[in-house]
């Protein structure tokens, strides 16, 4: 899950990482109050979940109040990659004398959260790991140990002379370090880390991206989902618990696995078709799931045949079927559905759709095929 | 021959009192697996499918010696049940649970692999050597005994795989979901060596999907180190990039992890890929008869003799074969009246 910068903020002034005093509005008349408030200049800043918002032009430098109504004005108005502004964030403006770069990821092929830092921040840090690698300190952290104060600190010599900095800098590390590993988070960056002309160090922009298999522990972070971000589809789909996606085509597809999800919808393209979604109903899935995935289908106005296919392994293959059957007399699609059930329970499954007139193939190949006839 | 479970595998079910792991246990134990103990905290002392239940893994391994364990339970205690088994001596884990933070799987990997603990998964279906041993949630009659190796990152993917190779006779030595997630404990490395040195295993299909590079990693280890000949699939050619397909670990993110990327390693590692899931047993053929394996010896022979000589340790396996197609009649319902119709 994606949270936004101000929200990042949040959990970083909790946890003792200095950040500029902001507050975020969705209205040019608060922010120009902020400013008011703030007696000196301050930073518009677009809230969305893309990168590239400086670029974009949805970052704005406000000399006085009536500058950050204007440009909170602007901003609102605005698309970002696609992504419309909702809100922004108002922040005192800071005089800058140098940026760098601090971020954790977890690294899959070490199979541990990697540090990296940079004195090279405020810019695309991928660019500079291509263009010049020798900018850039690694260090992967046994978690099983965490991290140690003389890691942290020559992770901060790298990036400062002055001892007075370094020691600040090794302060923030420990704590961004922490915030990862206590937020369950996949990746937490402060891009930039800069220091003021009066010599203080400070977490200028804040990016986190939380687990979402760790947010069962963290009520407080999984209320922070901006759902005005999100799908509504994928959302309706995420509350009855199945993986959706969607996409553009006419074959809507119901698939247990995600695995089996993907090369369904690879098959339907091989075969010359369009896949209207990506869906998995999981494992263990209750005839509810079948029914709520069959809901989300039939609600895509350019879906002209729903697709199941069903290789039971944790699913029992009658479990779908009598979803399946509960689903076609609640909702009474009109548009044909094709089923394929293979695995455990198959033959019970097969035996309950028989008993509504409906029939199941067993292969894969087939059912796709027979998909694609009935949506041309 | 197999690898990881056989016939010396001796089982404790973790979680075996709830809904899935009661109905696994009974399905393992009619596949044959020796299922020697149940644990689930609180019913200590109780028996389910004539599976004897203890209130803890230290107990229940204690007195059955038992070496395997596989955990059903629900994912808020799935990372406990794994430290559980670990401490308690198991010296293989099967996690089917999905679901576990990923941070704290980050701990248990790099823990389980300084005490030399295998784990499988999690999130996966298990691990099954046809004829010897299921540990997991897979079904059973799609599969056949033989000598193909199965390895692959998806559960319901492996079985539609799995059920292509069966119709098409050629039996499995064993197959291993390794798991959907970004960390997972034993990665596609792992089995493709233990593939390699299995004698049982004669060729070995790897399926992948979109997200990280362990497909591109697994490649460069079969260029340098694999006899065996290997075909593979990739599932979520046609996946939009920035959407987490399911899994947790099947997300393309900037130009990493892509299809066409992993297919390109794999090709160049002389590994063909299947555009479609039912073209994998021709092209294992392709690759298994005489003319090909002529053409790969020519490509290996360029390599160190002496790493080459020390692999070599692969068995006739005849009377493996013999076994299996008796087997297969009694047990194979579905398959061969599906290759009727066909």
């Amino acid at each position: 899950m994606k949270i936004h910068e101000y929200q990042a903020k949040e959990i970083f002034g909790t946890s003792g990482i200095p950040i500029p005093k902001g507050e975020v509005t969705s209205s040019p008349d608060e922010a120009r109050q902020i400013a008011l408030r703030y007696e000196k200049a301050v930073m518009v800043k677009a809230q969305v979940h893309v990168g590239g918002r400086g670029k974009a032009g949805g970052i704005k430098y406000c000399a006085e109040p009536d500058d950050a109504f204007f440009a909170a004005e602007e901003i609102l108005r605005m698309e970002i990659k696609g992504l419309p502004v909702k809100k922004i964030l108002v922040a005192e403006a800071l005089d800058i004398a140098s940026e760098a770069y601090v971020g954790i990821v977890l690294d899959r092929v070490s199979k541990k959260p990697v540090i990296m830092v940079s004195a090279a921040g405020g810019i695309d840090i991928e660019e500079v790991a291509q263009k010049t690698p020798g900018k850039i300190m690694k260090f992967a952290v046994d978690p099983v140990m965490g991290l140690h104060g003389f890691q942290a600190t020559s992770l901060a010599m790298f990036v400062y002379n002055d001892m007075k900095l370094v020691r600040q800098c090794t302060g923030i590390i420990q704590k961004l370090y922490d915030v990862f590993m206590n937020s369950d988070s996949t990746l937490a960056e402060i891009n930039p880390l800069i220091v003021t002309k009066e010599g203080t160090m400070i977490a200028l922009d804040a990016k986190i991206n939380l687990d979402d298999n760790g947010l069962y522990r963290h009520p407080d972070l999984e209320a922070m989902r901006d759902l005005d971000a999100e799908e509504p589809d994928e959302i309706e789909a995420k509350k009855a618990d199945l993986s959706y996606v969607k996409l553009d085509g006419n074959i809507g597809c119901c698939v247990n696995g995600a695995g089996l999800a993907m090369a369904t919808m690879d098959l339907v393209k091989h075969f010359g078709g369009e896949p209207a979604n990506f869906l998995d109903i999981g494992g263990s899935s209750s005839p509810e799931k079948v029914i709520s995935a069959m809901k989300i289908i039939l609600g895509e106005p350019k879906v002209k045949v729903i697709l199941f296919n069903i290789f039971g392994g944790i699913t029992r293959c009658d479990d779908v079927a009598n979803g399946i059957v509960q689903a076609v007399g609640h909702l009474k699609p009109s548009i044909p559905i094709v089923v394929r059930l293979t695995g455990t329970n198959e033959d019970e499954g097969k035996r309950i759709l028989k008993g509504v007139g409906m029939e199941a193939t067993s292969s894969m190949e087939e059912a796709v095929k027979l998909a694609l006839e009935k949506a041309a | 021959m197999a690898i990881f479970v056989d016939k010396k595998t001796k089982l404790i079910v973790q979680g075996i009192t709830g809904r899935d792991g009661s109905f696994h246990t009974k399905q393992m134990i009619e596949y044959g697996t020796n299922v020697v103990a149940g644990v689930t905290p609180g019913k200590g002392g109780t028996k389910i499918h004539g599976v004897p239940v203890f209130d803890s893994v230290a107990e229940a391994a204690a007195k059955t010696k038992a070496n395997t364990s596989v955990i059903y339970v629900p994912p808020q205690f799935a990372i406990d049940a794994i430290y559980e088994a670990a401490d308690a001596g198991i010296k293989l884990i099967v996690c089917i649970t999905e679901g576990l933070p990923t941070n704290d799987m980050s701990q248990v990997y790099h823990y389980l692999k300084a005490k030399g603990i295998r784990l499988i998964g999690p999130n996966c279906p298990g691990v099954i050597s046809p004829g010897l041993c299921k540990v997991g949630i897979m079904p059973a009659r799609i599969h056949k005994k033989g000598d193909i190796g199965v390895v692959s990152r998806s559960g319901t993917l492996t079985y539609e795989v799995v059920y292509h190779l069966t119709l098409a006779d050629m039996g499995q030595s064993t197959c291993i979901g390794i798991g959907g997630d970004p960390v997972i404990g034993t990665d596609f490395i792992d089995c493709l060596r233990a593939f390699e040195n299995d004698p049982g295993t004669k060729a070995v299909v790897m399926i992948g999907e979109i997200g990280g590079s362990d497909e591109e990693m697994a490649a460069e280890f079969i260029e340098n180190n694999m006899k065996k000949p290997v075909v593979g699939f990739i599932a979520g050619r046609t996946a939009p990039p920035g959407k987490r397909m399911g899994h947790a670990g099947a997300i393309i993110s900037g130009s990493s992890g892509l299809a066409a990327d992993k297919i390109a390693a794999l090709n160049k590692a002389g590994v063909p890929v299947a555009d479609i899931p039912s073209q994998l047993p021709g092209l294992i053929r392709e690759r298994m008869s005489p003319r090909k394996k002529t053409v790969k010896k020519t490509i290996t022979a360029a390599k160190p003799a002496a790493r080459d000589s020390a692999k070599k340790k692969a068995a006739p396996g005849g009377k493996t074969k013999k076994k299996t197609v008796v087997k297969s009649k009694r047990k194979l319902k579905t398959a061969p009246k599906t290759k009727k119709r066909r």
